[in-house]
């Protein structure tokens, strides 16, 4: 357990780091109209203040020892009830830092490239509040020293999420996509919540530090309960099987929240939430072993739901899944891949986010157009969008020296130490990787042009270009830069672990038998998209084909095992209602009435049957006093 | 005079005023026939007064007295308002008072 700093000097500034964008969505969203016209460039400003302050503390971390670089900042006790106390305190390490910077730092660049995107929305002053709000709520999320403030983020990010994905809320699929968002991640965080609780149970505490310095004296079991709650909680929020059927939907917001939340950090935070609890997945076996499953799974679906869809956001989507999948398995690996875990995390935040960014700048000059069927021969009508898209496209299938070539060869290798199951099935991936990422490309900008008739592409302005060239400047040399100049190992090494398995074949091996598999998915990709024709309108396709664009029918497997279900069960109940509820209230009330109506025949208007029975009620109650007497 | 024979002819003329008001239809003849039943039940009253040796029940005996004059005060005048309405003193006529 690392000794905790106080904070000091700009890390004193923790806070600020959250106050910031809490500050601008404040202002944004409740000024109202008033800030229609500068309120935008204060949303940008307050995430540029923020990724300053995240740059000047990571300066100023790296000059301290490595175990001296985990700071403590305590604002106030938040719950104190019994024996149970939750604080609004910080914890930044170099974990954090990492997320920080990734955070504000892609964050402004699409901000910035929002300016562009969304000028000429008339809600656009709202559009930047609820960006401003998700980062404040992802920097908590990352920040907090605790779970339940942690949780407190991540409800935060889940809200931010739903406004933004039914940003759109007057198409009906806008609005059902955030709801389906909103749902599927419910039950992620009921896993999360189960999970704080257990912990308070067993452990007594919910702080991070509490919790890992005693982690090791629960039993097996508890730790294993905890961590398969963490993982349902990752599922959820990182779209993972068996939860990932809101993410291809969530496509439905505007690309930017797609390229911000979507790709770059929201969907990340159940890779953080793993690797943050590397103590009890380290110790619980089998949870990293779902773990791993569950990332392998999720990988495949993707890549294979990616190569099938034509709308170019949804196959980016499956991309996404099948990356964060790489993450995820990274993350069961154990101590040997939570570093490369939170490494490809990283450059996928930024090449993910370039390509997102790169695909809305496509659909921008193709009026908002997102089938790649419509497009073809785009590289000279948007020159640095096709540009700096091909360069996130080498990132992403890891061609060296680009970002994906170090971070995922390296969970390869990880995959590798630890099984060679896992590492043929990551290996192969890379070659599915290679396949759709050419495909995407080679329909978007190369072959034949396949516009439809009153679409005139052009190159976007400036404002958006440029973000898209420091992102792709980023997927070009973020990796090398990390492995040869930032070290990434021995900086994550104090808060995650780090350990070697010897590998039995050179390393060389395994880069080049990826590199010659990734190799071979592109030039099947390139040969039956941009040397062959491609038809405008889909071709029936192979079983396979169907099913991917099906989604590899995941909306069909929630909806015979959990939606129907819910309305069977909803109607059962309706039917208890109306029939056994209201059944025995009508029913008595019925008798009642009933025995009335038989009642009232008695009052005959007669007064001498009246008289009769009152000197019959007179003889009874006599007759009952003489017998009591008697006995 | 055994005080006894006081009680019985109190339960004989309360019996007979019981059946007065079930068996006659006159209103004026049940009327009186609820007259005989108060007086037997005073009969009654001061029989045991006697017997018991204080005045409880004498006193109670003029309540009833109170009492009946009150119901003869009513009675007579709800009989002699519907006498004037329907022209008949027939206790089973009016019966509109019903379900």
């Amino acid at each position: 357990m690392t000794m905790l700093m106080p904070a000091e000097g700009v890390f004193s500034l923790i806070w600020v780091l959250i106050a910031l964008p809490l500050a601008g969505a404040a202002i944004l969203l409740f000024a109202g109209r008033r800030t229609n016209s500068w309120g935008p460039y204060l949303g940008v400003l307050t995430v540029l203040g923020s990724a300053v302050i995240g740059v000047l503390m990571l300066l100023e971390m790296m000059q301290q020892p490595a175990d001296g670089r985990t700071y403590g900042q305590e604002l106030f006790t938040w719950i104190q009830v019994g024996g149970f106390s939750a604080d609004m305190a910080f914890q930044l390490d170099q974990l954090s830092i990492v997320f920080v910077l990734l955070i504000t730092i892609v964050g402004s660049l699409i901000h910035v490239y929002s300016l562009g995107y969304m000028a000429h929305d008339k809600d656009r002053r709202k559009f930047f509040g609820y960006l401003n709000l998700f980062v404040a709520a992802m920097l908590l999320l990352v920040l907090a020293n605790n779970y339940l403030l942690l949780y407190v983020g991540w409800e935060g990010v889940g809200l931010a999420s739903y406004l933004l994905i039914g940003f759109w809320q007057h198409k009906p699929s806008a609005a059902a996509a955030a709801k389906k968002a909103f749902i599927i991640n419910r039950v992620g965080d009921v896993g999360l919540s189960l999970a704080i609780m257990l912990m308070f149970v067993t452990f007594g505490s919910v702080s991070f530090q509490d919790v890992f310095g005693v982690a090791d004296q629960a039993s097996e079991g508890t730790l294993t309960a905890i961590g398969l709650l963490l993982l349902l909680a990752a599922c959820g929020k990182s779209a993972q099987f068996p939860l990932q059927a809101w993410l291809l939907d969530a496509m439905e917001g505007p690309t930017p929240v797609s390229a911000l939340i979507h790709a770059a950090t929201m969907v990340t935070a159940g890779v953080y939430l793993i690797v943050r609890s590397n103590v009890i997945f380290t110790a619980a076996e089998w949870a990293a072993i779902a773990v791993i499953v569950v990332g392998l799974i999720t990988m495949w679906m993707g890549a294979i739901i990616g190569s099938a869809k034509d709308d170019i956001k949804k196959s980016l989507a499956g991309s996404t899944m099948s990356q964060i999948g790489y993450m995820i398995t990274a993350a069961g690996l154990g101590p040997i891949g939570y570093v490369f875990a939170i490494f490809h995390l990283l450059t996928h935040g930024v090449f993910k986010a370039g390509l997102f960014l790169g695909a809305g700048s496509v659909m921008h000059g193709m009026n908002d157009n997102v089938n790649m069927r419509r497009y073809g021969a785009l590289r000279s009508a948007m020159v640095i969008t096709a540009g700096t898209f091909i360069v996130c496209y080498l990132a992403i299938i890891g061609i060296p020296p680009f970002d994906g070539f170090f971070s995922k060869d390296d969970i390869i290798h990880a995959s590798f130490e630890r099984s060679p199951i896992i590492g043929v099935l990551a290996m192969l991936a890379a070659g599915l990787t290679g396949f759709y990422m050419t495909r995407m490309v080679a329909m978007t900008f190369f072959g034949k042009a396949r516009w439809e008739d009153d679409v005139h592409p052009h190159e976007s302005p400036k404002v958006m270009t440029i973000p898209l060239i420091i992102l792709a400047i980023g997927a070009a040399f973020l990796g090398m830069a990390l492995v040869y100049w930032g070290d990434i190992e021995s900086w994550l090494e104090p808060v995650v672990g780090f350990e070697e398995n010897p590998l039995p074949l050179a390393s060389w091996v395994y880069e080049a038998t990826t590199l010659a598999l990734v190799l071979i998915g592109v030039a099947i990709g390139w040969i039956m998209y941009a040397r062959r024709e491609v038809p405008v309108e889909a071709p029936r396709g192979t079983v396979l084909t169907r099913a991917a664009r099906e989604e590899l029918y995941g909306n069909q497997v929630n909806d015979v095992l959990v939606v129907q279900p819910t309305h069977y069960a909803s109607r059962s109940l309706v039917w208890f209602d109306n029939k056994a509820v209201d059944g025995f209230v009508n029913g008595s009330a019925a008798f009642v009435g009933g025995l009335s109506g038989r009642m009232r025949r008695y009052q005959t208007g007669f007064v001498r049957s009246y008289a009769l029975s009152m000197v019959g009620g007179v003889l009874l109650v006599v007759l009952a006093l003489v017998l009591v007497r008697m006995s | 005079m055994n005080p006894s024979n006081y009680v019985m002819l109190s339960a004989v003329l309360f019996s007979i005023g019981a059946l007065g008001v079930l068996v006659r239809r006159n209103a004026i003849i049940v009327f009186m026939s609820v007259e005989l039943m108060l007086n037997a039940a005073n009969l009654a009253f001061v029989a045991f007064s006697r017997m018991n040796g204080n005045l409880d029940g004498q006193v109670v005996a003029f309540f009833v007295m109170v009492v009946a004059a009150a119901e003869v005060v009513v009675g007579l005048a709800i009989i002699v308002t519907i006498f004037r309405t329907r022209r008949s003193a027939s206790i089973d006529e009016p019966n509109l008072l019903k379900y």
